[in-house]
């Protein structure tokens, strides 16, 4: 049904017409609204569901791993700190292989402590053996969640849907919220791989020494693989049910004949599309490319994105997140899939954008694009850094040993 | 595209009217984007939100920082320097005040007495409804049957008649000082 509607309250409304039988929930800003929601829908008697209110975030995570292993439908939702502190259990559900699916409204990881949106929280957990997917809008926040459920359930793996906090939590905007009876339709009831069952009893969790332990871990890199090849299949079965495009490994946005394509994650795509579509007008060949899966990493399809046409020269990077002394993460991959086989000499630049809630605005993609076109960009950089208040804090670093707290000092010289 | 910035105080409403003008603009079968300005609010401290209302999909996220419309819930805020920022030539400034016309030479520019208004209608000094109606009237970005659609769909019983008493006071107030200027 066609709503204007927030965001949060969209991804309530989907995750229940998926019919999740246990939700464990634990608030935390800027995730809180969608499980308020949800509270609400159990409570009112319009969704069957258990509703646990668990005592952390660890509590949460552990509580929908014995509800998957038991063969229910389970989901639960975080953010930032939360996901940090949750994160044994989250390794341990994607290495149990159960198939969890959770929202994760991305949010900063302190200190200093900010509770705005970047990518950092999703990003320390991209290795822990869940699919991650980053939506755009709210309609595909809404639709993932869907989606994820049926991708969860084939493969037995757990699935994080990200979605940027506040921009897409707190936006109320069109959506068309997926309908109970599609859904019904288009996820089937789980049929779990495993379960724990007191008339057919089975152990999980086993302990795993050398002899087999690389074999488990191959099997979890099999699924990723396997994944790769559903996630197309599970869009293109959602397109015929819903007649719209949600989800998917990558997005191209005018790459063709582009000599630069921006590479970015999540709802920062909808003002570099615009960007784009200006810089496209003034005849400059500017494309962006999507990713809506980063876990399974889509070589093949950001390489047949990318290397389709011999005129690119150049890939900006768009980095939601930072790897200290290392840089972009994103890039990272993104190299990989590029230098194994192929490119052309394309360069690839990394420009680490959005941190902390600070806005990505189309005036500075504008600049920063105009600036790659003509190859005046550094390998890597920071967009809209204030380097003034950077070198007064280096300069008192360097003329005092007791230079006092970096944070509290940055923020005395803003005033 | 239409951009609006909702200036007010933490408890005042803001969020939900930016809110409720974008659910006025989605039944007039409008694209509208409404989001705050994602601080840690606290009542009482100043807090922005922001709407967009087009004809074709909305894809940026940024702030609004070339508003087509100002909306000052709380006068105590005109003291902020960076209060007008942006502010487009054309643009169009609304004002909850008793005091009257903030310009009398400048159409564009309003005062209302939204909060007496409310307290009026609502019995709450809450001057969102009657903001969005003054809105209504001074730009027509919305209409006035869809503000009241928008209160009557978010509020029920007591509060949404007075929501929305409150907001064709309003509406009717700007529509008269327009007609006699």
């Amino acid at each position: 049904m066609l709503k204007q509607i927030e965001g949060s309250r969209a991804v309530a409304e989907a995750v229940a017409a998926s019919r999740p039988q246990v939700i464990c929930a634990y608030p935390i800003t800027p995730q809180t609204h969608i499980v308020e929601a949800l509270g609400a829908m159990v409570k009112k008697g319009e969704l069957n569901a258990a509703f646990l209110n668990v005592e952390s975030e660890f509590a949460a995570m552990s509580a929908v791993i014995g509800a998957a292993a038991t063969g229910a439908r389970a989901y639960t939702a975080t953010a930032s700190q939360g996901l940090l502190y949750m994160s044994e259990a989250v390794y341990n559900a994607a290495g149990l292989g159960l198939p969890i699916v959770m929202t994760v409204a991305n949010r900063a990881i302190g200190a200093p402590i900010n509770i705005w949106n970047d990518h950092s929280d999703a990003m320390s957990q991209r290795d822990a053996g869940w699919i991650q997917l980053y939506a755009e809008t709210n309609q595909e926040a809404a639709d993932l969640h869907v989606q994820a459920f049926k991708l969860a359930e084939q493969l037995s793996n757990p699935v994080m849907v990200c979605m940027d906090g506040f921009l897409l939590t707190h936006a109320s905007e069109r959506v068309d919220v997926p309908e109970q009876d599609q859904v019904d339709v288009f996820l089937p009831s789980y049929e779990p791989r495993q379960v724990l069952d007191p008339d057919d009893p089975v152990s999980i969790g086993a302990m795993v020494g050398p002899e087999a332990f690389t074999e488990v871990r191959f099997l979890a890199h099999e699924r990723m693989r396997q994944a790769l090849d559903l996630i197309p299949d599970v869009a293109a079965d959602f397109r015929q049910w819903f007649g719209r495009d949600s989800g998917g490994l990558v997005k191209p946005y005018r790459t063709d004949d582009a000599e630069l394509v921006v590479v970015a994650l999540g709802s920062v795509l909808g003002t570099v599309k615009d960007a784009v579509d200006e810089l496209r007008a003034e005849g400059i060949r500017v494309g962006a490319l999507g990713i809506t899966t980063f876990r399974p990493f889509p070589v093949q399809a950001v390489r047949a994105a990318l290397d389709g046409d011999h005129r690119l020269r150049r890939v900006v990077v768009l980095e939601r997140a930072l790897a200290p002394g290392s840089g972009g993460i994103v890039t990272a991959d993104l190299r990989a899939a590029l230098t194994h086989e192929t490119v052309n000499g394309t360069i690839i630049d990394t420009v680490v954008t959005g941190l902390g809630g600070r806005p990505v605005t189309k005036k500075s993609l504008r600049q920063l694009l105009g600036r790659a076109v003509l190859g005046d960009l550094p390998e890597f950089s920071f967009l809209d850094l204030n380097t003034g208040l950077v070198e007064a804090e280096l300069a008192r670093m360097r003329a005092t040993r007791r230079s006092g707290p970096s944070a509290e000092n940055l923020l005395r010289d803003l005033g | 595209m239409f951009a609006v910035r909702f200036h007010g105080r933490g408890g005042q409403g803001v969020v939900t009217a930016a809110e409720l003008l974008a659910a006025a603009a989605f039944r007039e079968d409008r694209y509208a984007q409404a989001f705050p300005s994602f601080g840690s609010e606290r009542m009482g401290a100043p807090v922005m939100s922001f709407c967009r209302i087009d004809d074709k999909p909305i894809r940026t996220r940024e702030p609004v920082t070339e508003p087509d419309a100002l909306l000052i819930q709380d006068p105590t805020l005109l003291h902020q320097a960076d209060l007008f920022d942006g502010l487009t030539a054309d643009g169009y400034v609304l004002v909850n005040s008793a005091k009257g016309a903030v310009a009398p030479d400048q159409p564009r520019y309003r005062a209302i007495p939204a909060s007496r208004l409310a307290i009026a209608h609502l019995g709450r000094p809450l001057p969102g409804a009657p903001m969005l109606g003054g809105l209504a009237a001074l730009t027509g970005v919305v209409s006035l049957d869809a503000v009241v659609a928008a209160l009557n769909e978010r509020f029920t019983g007591k509060v949404a008649a007075g929501n929305v008493a409150a907001a064709i006071a309003a509406y009717e107030l700007i529509a008269e000082v327009s007609t006699n200027a």
